[in-house]
Protein backbone atom coordinates (compact mmCIF):
# COMPACT_ATOMS: atom_id res chain seq x y z
CA UNK A 1 0.00 0.00 0.00
CA UNK A 2 1.23 3.38 -1.17
CA UNK A 3 0.70 6.23 1.22
CA UNK A 4 2.48 9.73 1.67
CA UNK A 5 4.44 10.23 4.68
CA UNK A 6 4.16 13.91 6.11
CA UNK A 7 7.46 15.55 7.42
CA UNK A 8 6.98 18.39 9.84
CA UNK A 9 7.44 21.28 7.78
CA UNK A 10 4.42 20.07 5.99
CA UNK A 11 2.28 19.92 9.00
CA UNK A 12 3.94 23.79 9.88
CA UNK A 13 3.36 24.94 6.78
CA UNK A 14 -0.78 23.86 7.02
CA UNK A 15 -0.63 25.13 10.68
CA UNK A 16 0.33 28.47 9.46
CA UNK A 17 -3.43 28.66 8.07
CA UNK A 18 -4.06 29.14 11.63
CA UNK A 19 -2.60 32.59 10.77
CA UNK A 20 -4.77 33.89 8.68
CA UNK A 21 -7.38 33.17 11.21
CA UNK A 22 -5.72 34.71 13.88
CA UNK A 23 -5.24 37.81 11.76
CA UNK A 24 -8.92 37.96 10.78
CA UNK A 25 -10.08 37.47 14.55
CA UNK A 26 -7.27 40.66 15.18
CA UNK A 27 -8.06 42.65 12.45
CA UNK A 28 -11.86 42.25 12.94
CA UNK A 29 -11.88 42.08 16.86
CA UNK A 30 -13.37 39.07 16.74
CA UNK A 31 -11.93 38.52 20.39
CA UNK A 32 -11.98 34.79 19.66
CA UNK A 33 -8.01 34.27 18.75
CA UNK A 34 -7.47 33.06 22.19
CA UNK A 35 -9.80 30.50 22.03
CA UNK A 36 -8.53 29.67 18.75
CA UNK A 37 -4.81 29.07 19.74
CA UNK A 38 -6.22 27.07 23.06
CA UNK A 39 -8.64 25.00 21.03
CA UNK A 40 -5.68 24.30 18.32
CA UNK A 41 -3.18 23.60 20.90
CA UNK A 42 -5.39 21.09 22.45
CA UNK A 43 -5.83 19.17 19.55
CA UNK A 44 -2.30 19.04 18.59
CA UNK A 45 -1.82 17.71 22.55
CA UNK A 46 -4.61 15.26 22.76
CA UNK A 47 -4.15 13.86 19.22
CA UNK A 48 -0.25 13.24 19.84
CA UNK A 49 -1.24 11.41 23.10
CA UNK A 50 -3.29 9.28 21.42
CA UNK A 51 -1.05 8.64 18.71
CA UNK A 52 1.41 7.37 21.19
CA UNK A 53 -1.15 5.22 23.00
CA UNK A 54 -2.31 3.42 20.33
CA UNK A 55 1.38 3.10 19.22
CA UNK A 56 1.88 1.36 22.36
CA UNK A 57 -1.73 -0.76 22.17
CA UNK A 58 -0.90 -1.67 18.90
CA UNK A 59 2.56 -3.39 19.64
CA UNK A 60 1.07 -5.01 22.91
CA UNK A 61 -2.10 -6.79 20.92
CA UNK A 62 -2.96 -7.93 24.16
CA UNK A 63 -6.95 -8.04 24.74
CA UNK A 64 -6.99 -6.45 28.40
CA UNK A 65 -5.66 -3.59 27.38
CA UNK A 66 -7.24 -3.69 24.33
CA UNK A 67 -10.82 -4.07 26.37
CA UNK A 68 -9.17 -1.37 29.00
CA UNK A 69 -8.18 1.37 26.16
CA UNK A 70 -12.34 0.57 24.76
CA UNK A 71 -13.58 1.15 28.26
CA UNK A 72 -11.94 4.29 28.53
CA UNK A 73 -13.59 5.86 25.72
CA UNK A 74 -16.77 4.34 27.07
CA UNK A 75 -16.57 5.98 30.26
CA UNK A 76 -15.98 9.68 28.37
CA UNK A 77 -18.84 8.78 26.30
CA UNK A 78 -20.89 7.82 28.73
CA UNK A 79 -20.02 11.14 30.78
CA UNK A 80 -20.77 13.27 27.27
CA UNK A 81 -24.54 11.74 27.21
CA UNK A 82 -25.25 12.34 31.33
CA UNK A 83 -23.89 16.27 30.62
CA UNK A 84 -26.23 16.60 27.89
CA UNK A 85 -29.55 15.45 29.54
CA UNK A 86 -31.24 19.05 31.12
CA UNK A 87 -33.62 16.50 32.74
CA UNK A 88 -31.62 13.41 34.86
CA UNK A 89 -32.37 10.21 36.69
CA UNK A 90 -32.07 10.04 40.17
CA UNK A 91 -29.03 8.11 41.73
CA UNK A 92 -27.01 5.80 39.79
CA UNK A 93 -29.18 5.51 36.87
CA UNK A 94 -28.15 9.02 35.70
CA UNK A 95 -25.26 7.39 34.32
CA UNK A 96 -26.24 3.69 34.34
CA UNK A 97 -28.67 3.97 31.35
CA UNK A 98 -27.16 5.54 28.64
CA UNK A 99 -23.70 4.34 29.39
CA UNK A 100 -25.09 0.83 29.25
CA UNK A 101 -27.34 0.43 26.33
CA UNK A 102 -24.40 2.32 24.19
CA UNK A 103 -21.99 -0.12 25.59
CA UNK A 104 -24.20 -2.72 25.16
CA UNK A 105 -25.04 -2.08 21.53
CA UNK A 106 -21.65 -0.57 20.88
CA UNK A 107 -20.10 -3.61 22.37
CA UNK A 108 -22.43 -6.18 20.57
CA UNK A 109 -21.77 -4.29 16.80
CA UNK A 110 -18.29 -3.90 17.25
CA UNK A 111 -18.08 -7.78 17.94
CA UNK A 112 -19.99 -9.08 15.27
CA UNK A 113 -18.58 -7.34 12.51
CA UNK A 114 -14.49 -8.04 14.28
CA UNK A 115 -16.08 -11.50 14.22
CA UNK A 116 -17.42 -11.76 10.44
CA UNK A 117 -16.76 -8.91 7.89
CA UNK A 118 -13.29 -7.68 9.17
CA UNK A 119 -12.21 -11.38 10.51
CA UNK A 120 -8.91 -9.97 12.44
CA UNK A 121 -6.68 -11.91 14.05
CA UNK A 122 -6.78 -12.27 16.71
CA UNK A 123 -10.17 -10.72 17.04
CA UNK A 124 -9.52 -8.16 19.45
CA UNK A 125 -6.42 -6.59 17.65
CA UNK A 126 -6.47 -3.05 18.60
CA UNK A 127 -5.29 -1.43 14.89
CA UNK A 128 -9.03 -3.34 13.88
CA UNK A 129 -11.02 -2.90 16.75
CA UNK A 130 -10.49 0.58 18.46
CA UNK A 131 -10.95 2.18 15.20
CA UNK A 132 -14.17 0.14 15.02
CA UNK A 133 -15.56 0.31 18.19
CA UNK A 134 -14.65 4.26 18.69
CA UNK A 135 -16.39 5.17 15.31
CA UNK A 136 -19.52 3.12 16.14
CA UNK A 137 -19.46 4.44 19.90
CA UNK A 138 -19.44 7.91 19.09
CA UNK A 139 -22.73 7.85 16.85
CA UNK A 140 -24.49 5.51 19.10
CA UNK A 141 -23.41 7.90 21.88
CA UNK A 142 -25.11 11.19 20.00
CA UNK A 143 -28.31 8.38 19.41
CA UNK A 144 -28.68 7.41 22.87
CA UNK A 145 -28.04 11.50 24.18
CA UNK A 146 -30.61 12.55 22.03
CA UNK A 147 -33.06 9.69 22.53
CA UNK A 148 -33.13 9.94 26.11
CA UNK A 149 -33.17 13.72 26.05
CA UNK A 150 -36.06 13.74 24.03
CA UNK A 151 -38.07 11.29 26.43
CA UNK A 152 -37.27 12.55 29.30
CA UNK A 153 -38.42 15.83 28.62
CA UNK A 154 -41.88 14.41 26.83
CA UNK A 155 -42.23 12.93 30.57
CA UNK A 156 -42.50 16.22 32.18
CA UNK A 157 -44.12 17.86 29.40
CA UNK A 158 -46.93 15.25 28.18
CA UNK A 159 -47.68 14.31 32.13
CA UNK A 160 -51.38 15.07 31.93
CA UNK A 161 -51.76 12.81 28.78
CA UNK A 162 -49.43 9.93 29.86
CA UNK A 163 -51.44 9.91 33.62
CA UNK A 164 -54.76 10.42 31.42
CA UNK A 165 -54.12 7.48 29.22
CA UNK A 166 -52.87 5.55 32.88
CA UNK A 167 -55.69 6.21 34.52
CA UNK A 168 -58.31 5.04 31.54
CA UNK A 169 -56.69 1.67 32.11
CA UNK A 170 -53.65 2.29 29.52
CA UNK A 171 -50.41 0.18 30.52
CA UNK A 172 -47.22 1.90 30.83
CA UNK A 173 -46.47 1.13 27.01
CA UNK A 174 -49.73 2.65 25.45
CA UNK A 175 -49.03 5.63 27.63
CA UNK A 176 -45.55 6.43 26.53
CA UNK A 177 -46.35 5.70 22.68
CA UNK A 178 -46.06 9.11 21.19
CA UNK A 179 -43.18 9.71 23.49
CA UNK A 180 -41.33 7.13 23.12
CA UNK A 181 -41.90 7.41 19.29
CA UNK A 182 -40.72 10.67 19.08
CA UNK A 183 -37.62 10.16 21.39
CA UNK A 184 -36.84 7.09 19.11
CA UNK A 185 -37.28 9.43 16.10
CA UNK A 186 -34.98 11.84 17.51
CA UNK A 187 -32.14 9.73 18.22
CA UNK A 188 -32.37 7.93 14.97
CA UNK A 189 -32.58 11.36 12.86
CA UNK A 190 -28.82 12.21 12.59
CA UNK A 191 -28.03 8.89 11.32
CA UNK A 192 -30.89 9.04 8.74
CA UNK A 193 -30.01 12.41 7.77
CA UNK A 194 -25.88 10.97 7.76
CA UNK A 195 -26.67 8.46 4.91
CA UNK A 196 -28.62 10.40 2.95
CA UNK A 197 -26.11 12.85 2.59
CA UNK A 198 -23.13 11.03 2.64
CA UNK A 199 -20.84 11.13 -0.55
CA UNK A 200 -23.09 13.97 -2.07
CA UNK A 201 -22.17 16.91 0.30
CA UNK A 202 -18.76 15.42 1.72
CA UNK A 203 -17.02 12.16 1.73
CA UNK A 204 -16.46 10.02 4.93
CA UNK A 205 -13.90 10.74 6.70
CA UNK A 206 -13.06 6.80 6.80
CA UNK A 207 -13.21 6.53 3.42
CA UNK A 208 -11.14 9.79 2.53
CA UNK A 209 -8.47 8.70 4.80
CA UNK A 210 -8.11 5.38 2.81
CA UNK A 211 -8.06 6.71 -0.50
CA UNK A 212 -5.13 8.76 0.90
CA UNK A 213 -3.88 5.73 2.30
CA UNK A 214 -3.89 4.45 -1.55
CA UNK A 215 -7.07 1.91 -1.17
CA UNK A 216 -8.56 2.13 -4.70
CA UNK A 217 -11.92 4.19 -4.47
CA UNK A 218 -14.67 1.42 -4.77
CA UNK A 219 -12.74 -0.96 -1.93
CA UNK A 220 -12.93 2.10 0.40
CA UNK A 221 -16.52 2.66 -0.40
CA UNK A 222 -17.07 -1.03 0.58
CA UNK A 223 -15.48 -0.48 3.64
CA UNK A 224 -17.60 2.76 4.27
CA UNK A 225 -21.09 0.60 3.45
CA UNK A 226 -19.69 -1.64 6.41
CA UNK A 227 -19.37 0.84 8.53
CA UNK A 228 -22.35 2.91 8.04
CA UNK A 229 -24.53 -0.13 8.38
CA UNK A 230 -22.57 -0.90 11.66
CA UNK A 231 -23.52 2.42 12.80
CA UNK A 232 -26.80 2.26 11.90
CA UNK A 233 -26.87 -0.72 13.77
CA UNK A 234 -25.62 0.32 16.64
CA UNK A 235 -27.72 3.61 16.94
CA UNK A 236 -30.65 1.90 16.58
CA UNK A 237 -29.81 -0.85 18.82
CA UNK A 238 -28.24 1.99 21.46
CA UNK A 239 -31.32 4.18 21.42
CA UNK A 240 -33.88 1.10 21.42
CA UNK A 241 -32.37 0.27 24.74
CA UNK A 242 -32.02 3.26 26.07
CA UNK A 243 -35.15 4.93 25.57
CA UNK A 244 -37.12 1.35 26.37
CA UNK A 245 -35.37 1.46 29.64
CA UNK A 246 -35.94 4.88 30.23
CA UNK A 247 -39.54 3.91 30.27
CA UNK A 248 -39.45 1.37 32.68
CA UNK A 249 -37.62 3.67 34.76
CA UNK A 250 -40.31 6.72 34.45
CA UNK A 251 -43.06 3.85 35.22
CA UNK A 252 -43.16 1.03 37.78
CA UNK A 253 -44.92 -2.44 38.00
CA UNK A 254 -48.10 -0.41 38.76
CA UNK A 255 -47.86 1.58 35.71
CA UNK A 256 -47.85 4.66 37.62
CA UNK A 257 -45.52 7.48 36.23
CA UNK A 258 -42.65 8.18 38.50
CA UNK A 259 -41.34 11.85 37.58
CA UNK A 260 -39.65 11.24 41.17
CA UNK A 261 -37.34 9.22 40.08
CA UNK A 262 -36.20 12.86 37.38
CA UNK A 263 -34.38 16.20 38.48
CA UNK A 264 -33.34 18.60 36.60
CA UNK A 265 -29.86 18.92 35.89
CA UNK A 266 -27.93 21.22 38.51
CA UNK A 267 -25.30 24.10 36.97
CA UNK A 268 -22.47 22.04 38.35
CA UNK A 269 -23.35 18.82 36.76
CA UNK A 270 -21.98 19.99 33.23
CA UNK B 1 -68.58 -1.71 47.98
CA UNK B 2 -65.56 -0.54 48.33
CA UNK B 3 -63.45 -0.54 50.67
CA UNK B 4 -60.10 1.98 52.07
CA UNK B 5 -58.21 -0.04 54.61
CA UNK B 6 -55.23 2.16 56.25
CA UNK B 7 -54.88 3.96 52.74
CA UNK B 8 -52.47 6.42 52.66
CA UNK B 9 -49.37 7.97 51.24
CA UNK B 10 -46.98 11.18 51.87
CA UNK B 11 -48.85 14.13 52.62
CA UNK B 12 -52.08 11.85 53.31
CA UNK B 13 -52.84 10.79 56.67
CA UNK B 14 -54.14 6.71 56.58
CA UNK B 15 -57.38 6.92 55.67
CA UNK B 16 -60.04 3.71 56.50
CA UNK B 17 -63.73 4.01 54.73
CA UNK B 18 -66.33 1.99 53.40
CA UNK B 19 -68.73 2.71 50.26
CA UNK B 20 -71.54 0.87 49.36
CA UNK B 21 -72.91 0.39 46.12
CA UNK B 22 -74.84 3.31 44.63
CA UNK B 23 -73.03 5.71 47.60
CA UNK B 24 -71.83 8.88 46.74
CA UNK B 25 -69.73 10.65 49.00
CA UNK B 26 -68.57 14.60 47.95
CA UNK B 27 -64.90 15.12 49.31
CA UNK B 28 -64.51 19.22 50.55
CA UNK B 29 -61.63 20.76 51.76
CA UNK B 30 -59.58 23.63 51.36
CA UNK B 31 -57.38 23.76 48.73
CA UNK B 32 -53.81 21.48 48.81
CA UNK B 33 -55.59 19.89 51.89
CA UNK B 34 -54.89 16.39 49.71
CA UNK B 35 -58.16 15.69 48.49
CA UNK B 36 -56.83 14.56 44.96
CA UNK B 37 -54.37 12.56 46.77
CA UNK B 38 -57.11 10.37 48.07
CA UNK B 39 -58.59 9.84 44.50
CA UNK B 40 -55.33 9.03 43.16
CA UNK B 41 -54.48 6.98 45.70
CA UNK B 42 -57.49 5.06 45.31
CA UNK B 43 -56.85 4.53 41.24
CA UNK B 44 -53.21 3.80 42.19
CA UNK B 45 -51.74 6.49 40.72
CA UNK B 46 -49.23 6.95 42.59
CA UNK B 47 -46.99 5.17 45.39
CA UNK B 48 -49.51 4.51 48.93
CA UNK B 49 -49.55 1.90 51.28
CA UNK B 50 -52.84 0.09 52.56
CA UNK B 51 -55.29 -1.84 51.34
CA UNK B 52 -58.35 -1.05 48.44
CA UNK B 53 -60.91 -3.77 48.14
CA UNK B 54 -63.53 -3.26 45.85
CA UNK B 55 -66.50 -5.82 45.73
CA UNK B 56 -64.33 -8.18 47.48
CA UNK B 57 -61.37 -8.18 45.25
CA UNK B 58 -57.94 -7.06 46.66
CA UNK B 59 -56.30 -4.16 44.24
CA UNK B 60 -52.89 -5.89 44.43
CA UNK B 61 -54.31 -9.29 42.84
CA UNK B 62 -55.37 -7.51 39.80
CA UNK B 63 -52.86 -5.82 37.09
CA UNK B 64 -53.02 -2.09 37.45
CA UNK B 65 -54.56 -1.27 34.44
CA UNK B 66 -57.49 -3.70 34.87
CA UNK B 67 -57.73 -1.63 38.28
CA UNK B 68 -58.06 1.57 36.85
CA UNK B 69 -60.62 0.57 34.23
CA UNK B 70 -62.92 -0.47 37.39
CA UNK B 71 -61.81 2.08 39.90
CA UNK B 72 -62.09 5.23 36.96
CA UNK B 73 -59.90 8.70 37.72
CA UNK B 74 -60.99 12.02 36.26
CA UNK B 75 -58.14 15.17 36.81
CA UNK B 76 -59.51 18.32 37.49
CA UNK B 77 -57.55 19.09 34.24
CA UNK B 78 -57.81 16.02 32.13
CA UNK B 79 -54.95 15.33 29.65
CA UNK B 80 -55.18 14.34 26.17
CA UNK B 81 -52.36 12.55 23.60
CA UNK B 82 -53.94 13.81 20.61
CA UNK B 83 -55.27 16.77 19.00
CA UNK B 84 -58.35 15.61 17.88
CA UNK B 85 -61.47 14.60 20.69
CA UNK B 86 -62.11 11.70 18.02
CA UNK B 87 -58.57 10.23 18.94
CA UNK B 88 -59.91 9.81 22.18
CA UNK B 89 -63.34 8.64 21.86
CA UNK B 90 -64.69 6.14 20.10
CA UNK B 91 -67.28 6.86 17.52
CA UNK B 92 -70.29 5.02 18.68
CA UNK B 93 -73.98 5.06 19.10
CA UNK B 94 -72.85 5.19 22.95
CA UNK B 95 -70.19 8.51 22.50
CA UNK B 96 -73.07 9.99 20.23
CA UNK B 97 -75.67 9.18 23.21
CA UNK B 98 -73.67 11.19 26.15
CA UNK B 99 -72.93 14.11 23.83
CA UNK B 100 -75.91 14.45 23.52
CA UNK B 101 -76.94 14.28 26.94
CA UNK B 102 -74.37 17.16 28.12
CA UNK B 103 -75.55 19.37 25.18
CA UNK B 104 -71.77 18.54 23.06
CA UNK B 105 -73.14 19.00 19.53
CA UNK B 106 -71.35 15.72 17.55
CA UNK B 107 -68.86 18.94 14.94
CA UNK B 108 -67.16 18.87 18.19
CA UNK B 109 -65.03 15.69 17.88
CA UNK B 110 -63.38 17.44 14.74
CA UNK B 111 -62.46 20.40 16.60
CA UNK B 112 -58.73 20.66 18.19
CA UNK B 113 -58.92 19.79 22.05
CA UNK B 114 -56.44 23.03 22.57
CA UNK B 115 -59.32 25.23 21.48
CA UNK B 116 -62.38 23.63 23.13
CA UNK B 117 -63.53 25.42 26.23
CA UNK B 118 -62.42 24.34 29.67
CA UNK B 119 -65.77 23.14 30.27
CA UNK B 120 -66.14 21.52 26.90
CA UNK B 121 -63.00 19.61 27.44
CA UNK B 122 -64.02 18.17 31.54
CA UNK B 123 -67.49 16.92 29.82
CA UNK B 124 -65.63 15.33 26.89
CA UNK B 125 -63.35 13.58 29.46
CA UNK B 126 -65.75 12.46 31.88
CA UNK B 127 -67.46 10.62 28.80
CA UNK B 128 -64.28 9.32 28.13
CA UNK B 129 -64.19 7.78 31.41
CA UNK B 130 -67.40 6.96 31.78
CA UNK B 131 -67.43 4.66 28.36
CA UNK B 132 -64.84 2.41 30.03
CA UNK B 133 -68.21 1.41 32.33
CA UNK B 134 -66.08 1.83 35.52
CA UNK B 135 -67.48 0.86 39.19
CA UNK B 136 -66.05 3.57 40.78
CA UNK B 137 -65.50 6.67 39.73
CA UNK B 138 -63.09 9.09 41.07
CA UNK B 139 -64.02 12.97 40.39
CA UNK B 140 -61.94 15.44 40.76
CA UNK B 141 -64.11 18.92 40.60
CA UNK B 142 -66.17 17.33 37.73
CA UNK B 143 -68.31 20.57 37.26
CA UNK B 144 -66.05 23.60 38.04
CA UNK B 145 -65.86 25.16 34.74
CA UNK B 146 -69.44 24.25 33.77
CA UNK B 147 -72.37 27.00 33.64
CA UNK B 148 -75.66 25.88 35.70
CA UNK B 149 -77.32 24.01 33.06
CA UNK B 150 -74.37 21.66 31.54
CA UNK B 151 -73.83 21.12 35.64
CA UNK B 152 -77.63 19.39 35.52
CA UNK B 153 -76.92 17.60 32.44
CA UNK B 154 -73.48 16.29 33.69
CA UNK B 155 -75.36 15.05 37.55
CA UNK B 156 -77.96 13.86 35.57
CA UNK B 157 -75.66 11.60 34.10
CA UNK B 158 -73.85 10.90 37.14
CA UNK B 159 -77.73 10.07 39.02
CA UNK B 160 -77.92 7.67 36.29
CA UNK B 161 -74.83 5.28 37.28
CA UNK B 162 -75.79 5.68 40.52
CA UNK B 163 -78.96 4.02 39.96
CA UNK B 164 -76.84 1.11 38.33
CA UNK B 165 -74.46 0.63 41.55
CA UNK B 166 -71.96 2.45 40.46
CA UNK B 167 -70.11 4.36 43.93
CA UNK B 168 -68.58 7.86 43.29
CA UNK B 169 -66.49 9.86 45.43
CA UNK B 170 -66.38 13.89 44.46
CA UNK B 171 -64.38 16.32 44.93
CA UNK B 172 -66.39 19.49 44.89
CA UNK B 173 -65.65 23.25 46.42
CA UNK B 174 -69.70 23.84 45.96
CA UNK B 175 -71.72 23.22 48.80
CA UNK B 176 -74.81 23.63 47.25
CA UNK B 177 -73.92 20.66 44.97
CA UNK B 178 -72.79 18.91 48.10
CA UNK B 179 -75.81 19.45 49.55
CA UNK B 180 -77.67 17.91 46.33
CA UNK B 181 -75.18 14.85 45.59
CA UNK B 182 -73.82 13.78 48.23
CA UNK B 183 -75.17 10.69 50.37
CA UNK B 184 -71.99 11.08 52.35
CA UNK B 185 -69.89 13.91 53.04
CA UNK B 186 -66.20 13.91 53.91
CA UNK B 187 -63.78 16.85 54.89
CA UNK B 188 -59.41 16.38 54.21
CA UNK B 189 -58.04 19.44 56.28
CA UNK B 190 -54.16 18.69 56.14
CA UNK B 191 -54.17 15.40 54.62
CA UNK B 192 -56.66 14.10 57.83
CA UNK B 193 -59.83 13.06 56.50
CA UNK B 194 -63.04 14.09 58.54
CA UNK B 195 -66.17 12.53 58.65
CA UNK B 196 -68.74 15.17 58.27
CA UNK B 197 -72.41 14.76 59.50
Amino acid sequence: MTYIVLDYVDIALAALLLLINAGLSMSLHLGIGRRLLIASLRMVVQLSLIGLVLEQLFALVSPWATGGAALVMVLFAGREIAARQTHRFTGWWTHGLGTGSMMAAGALVTLLALSTAIRADPWYDPRYALPLFGMILGNAMTGVSLGLERLLAGARRERSAIEARLSLGGTRWEAFRPVLRDALRAGLMPIVNTMSATGVVALPGMMTGQILAGVPPVEAVKYQFLIMFLIAGAVGLGTFAATLGGVLRLTDERHRLRLDRLRDAAPGDR
Amino acid sequence: MLILEALGRPGLHPVDLTLAAGERAVVMGPSGAGKSLLLRAIADLDPNDGEVILDGTRRATLPAPLWRRRVGYLAAEPGWWSDRPRDHLPDTRETHGMCDALALPAAIMDRPVARLSTGERQRLALIRLLLNGPRVLLLDEPTSGLDPESTARVEALLDARRADGAITLMVSHDPAQAARLATRRLTIRDGRLETAA
